[in-house]
């Protein structure tokens, strides 16, 4: 939450669920209206999708065709929320029909089912036809937070999904077709490894920001606020 | 120069801007085929075509997202809300998103959008569709808030907001758009946080914006029966407040009172004040006196209506309280 790399095109990680449905249909619309052949990916939980939101978002969309794949990781908890506790459809596909925006549901525990969904959204997209939707179902490892003692849900159920770990599954199936041995898949878990391990010491290393740091980016011009 | 009305100076700033700016498109509830809810956009499609005079959906929330993401992939949109009472649903965008996103992203992004709304109240309409939301906006760091009160201030206004690089809540007072006044031709600007005199006088600095500038000088004017000179100052932005004007008039005169439509609790009256005492409390002959509407949804009876906002008689009448004026 609260990343954003404008460099590599990362439009953040919003913290108000739903809310940055709306704003990545509207960078979706600036592509349109600057006739752009790029697209948006838009990765939201099945909690955002009982925002009001998500539905004036997915209508605008649809109504204007805008280049956006809508991915929703359904993983069966907003929060501590359970789906079928909190919403009247439990299939989050479904409620892209009602803006008449195709939809499918993929499981969210493959790596390759998911990158094929994807294409096939990009694909879609791309051709002008307007928004695709994807329900990826999965599931929340851990807390929603470290403060999650995780009570409303059983181990036993936390068990069950671990067992379809979607990297360990990647390990084995790329192992057995041969595409990568598990001296190379070591490898690449080392070097993810490491690179979060740099990433973390070089946060804890870094000095507190200047107090100066404070209203900086309040505006543009710094001198007008207040 | 011509005599025009508020309406038409808008239309005029909106026009200038969007020619010589293709980034810059209007969208809002029937913004188009209708013409907007008081006028403003009327036939602006025909030059720009429904691409950048879009009619939206009634999804406020949506639609100031919306307005958001394409303002951070470097759109100018012009959202029209419109009325301010429905900046309600969509104050989390404003409020959570597009005030916020220069900040939380040290600057990688920014929100060069501008939010076109009517406040007011005076025209039995309600009280959902009455209201003077300014100061809950106007309280808001990220955001700018201007409200004109006259049709040079409208044009030079809503130009400089459209040349802003933050996001700019601008409200037209529902009242105001068919008064008249001397509009310059050309594109002009009127700098974010500079208030102006609108009248001089030595004796007592009267403070307004939108239509209670109107009140304040229709007062002034009373007052002169009287040999009393009052200065009035329209302070043209809410956010941010020309603090500076306002006290070295204080200074002068020694004396002021807010006239605002707004609730009195909490208002733009009460932020006002405090800059005053903060900075002008040796100079005051007397406290700083409000007047505002009264604390009360803002009835639909024409006779409740109109007692519940400020008029000339009421000011006159609290500052005979306050100062037993000569």
């Amino acid at each position: 939450m609260h990343f954003f790399s404008a460099q590599h095109n990362l439009l953040g990680g919003w913290a108000i669920v739903g809310g940055h449905i709306a704003l990545a249909v509207g960078v979706a619309f600036g592509m349109r209206y600057r006739s752009r052949d790029d697209l948006v990916l838009c990765i939201f939980g099945d909690g955002a999708t009982n925002q009001g939101y998500f539905h004036e978002s997915l209508n605008m969309a649809a109504l204007w065709r805008l280049p956006v794949v809508l991915f929703c990781e359904n993983n069966l908890y907003g929060m501590g929320g359970a789906v079928e506790r909190v919403s009247a459809v439990t299939a989050m596909a479904r409620k892209a029909c009602a803006y008449d925006i195709p939809a499918q549901t993929v499981d969210g525990m493959d790596v390759a089912a998911v990158y094929r969904a994807c294409m096939q959204a990009v694909e879609h997209v791309r051709s002008g036809r307007g928004p695709y939707f994807i329900e990826a179902e999965t599931y929340r490892f851990r807390g929603h937070s470290m403060a999650d003692p995780g009570l409303y849900r059983t181990k036993e159920e936390e068990q069950q999904w671990r067992q379809r770990d979607p990297i360990e599954r990647l390990r084995l199936e790329l192992g057995r077709t041969g595409a990568l041995d598990d001296a190379a898949f070591g490898e690449v878990e080392r070097r993810a490894a490491k690179a979060v391990d740099e990433a973390v010491r070089f946060a804890e290393s870094s000095p507190a920001p200047d107090i100066s740091e404070l209203t900086r980016y309040t505006y543009a011009r710094e001198a007008e606020h207040g | 120069m011509a005599e025009i009305s508020l309406r038409q100076a808008l239309r005029e700033a909106l026009i200038e801007a969007m020619r010589a700016d293709d980034s810059i498109f209007v969208i809002g509830e029937d913004v188009n085929r209708y013409g907007g809810s008081y006028g403003v956009t009327k036939d602006l499609a025909d030059e720009f075509g429904d691409d950048r005079i879009r009619d939206a959906p009634i999804s406020e929330a949506g639609l100031l997202g919306l307005a958001t993401g394409a303002a951070m992939y470097g759109l100018r949109p012009v959202a029209e809300l419109m009325t301010i009472n429905f900046a309600l649903l969509a104050s989390d965008a404003i409020v959570n998103h597009a005030s916020k996103v220069r900040s939380m992203f040290a600057g990688q992004a920014s929100v060069p959008l501008v939010i076109r709304t009517v406040g007011g109240a005076g025209a039995q309409l309600a009280a959902t569709h009455s209201q003077n939301l300014e100061a809950m906006f106007a309280h808001i760091p990220g955001l700018y808030v201007g409200t004109p009160a006259t049709p040079y201030d409208a044009k030079g206004m809503l130009t400089t907001a459209l040349h802003s690089h933050d996001p700019v809540l601008f409200i037209e007072h529902a009242l105001l758009y068919g008064l008249k006044g001397e509009v310059p031709d050309q594109p002009y600007e009127i700098p974010l946080g500079q208030a102006d005199v609108k009248r001089r006088g030595d004796d007592v600095t009267l403070i307004a914006y939108a239509r209670m500038v109107h009140v304040a000088l229709d007062v002034a004017e009373r007052l002169a029966e009287q040999g009393v000179e009052a200065e009035v100052i329209d302070l043209r932005w809410l956010r941010p407040l020309d603090g500076e004007t306002l006290i070295r008039s204080v200074k002068r005169t020694n004396r002021a009172v807010v006239i605002e439509e707004d609730w009195r609790s909490y208002g733009v009256g009460a932020e006002v004040a405090a800059r005053i005492q903060e900075e002008a409390f040796d100079w005051l002959d007397a406290p700083v006196a409000r007047v505002a509407a009264v604390e009360a949804p803002i009835p639909y009876a024409r006779n409740l209506e109109q007692a519940a906002l400020p008029d000339t008689d009421r000011v006159l009448a609290q500052l005979r309280e306050l100062y037993v004026t000569a």
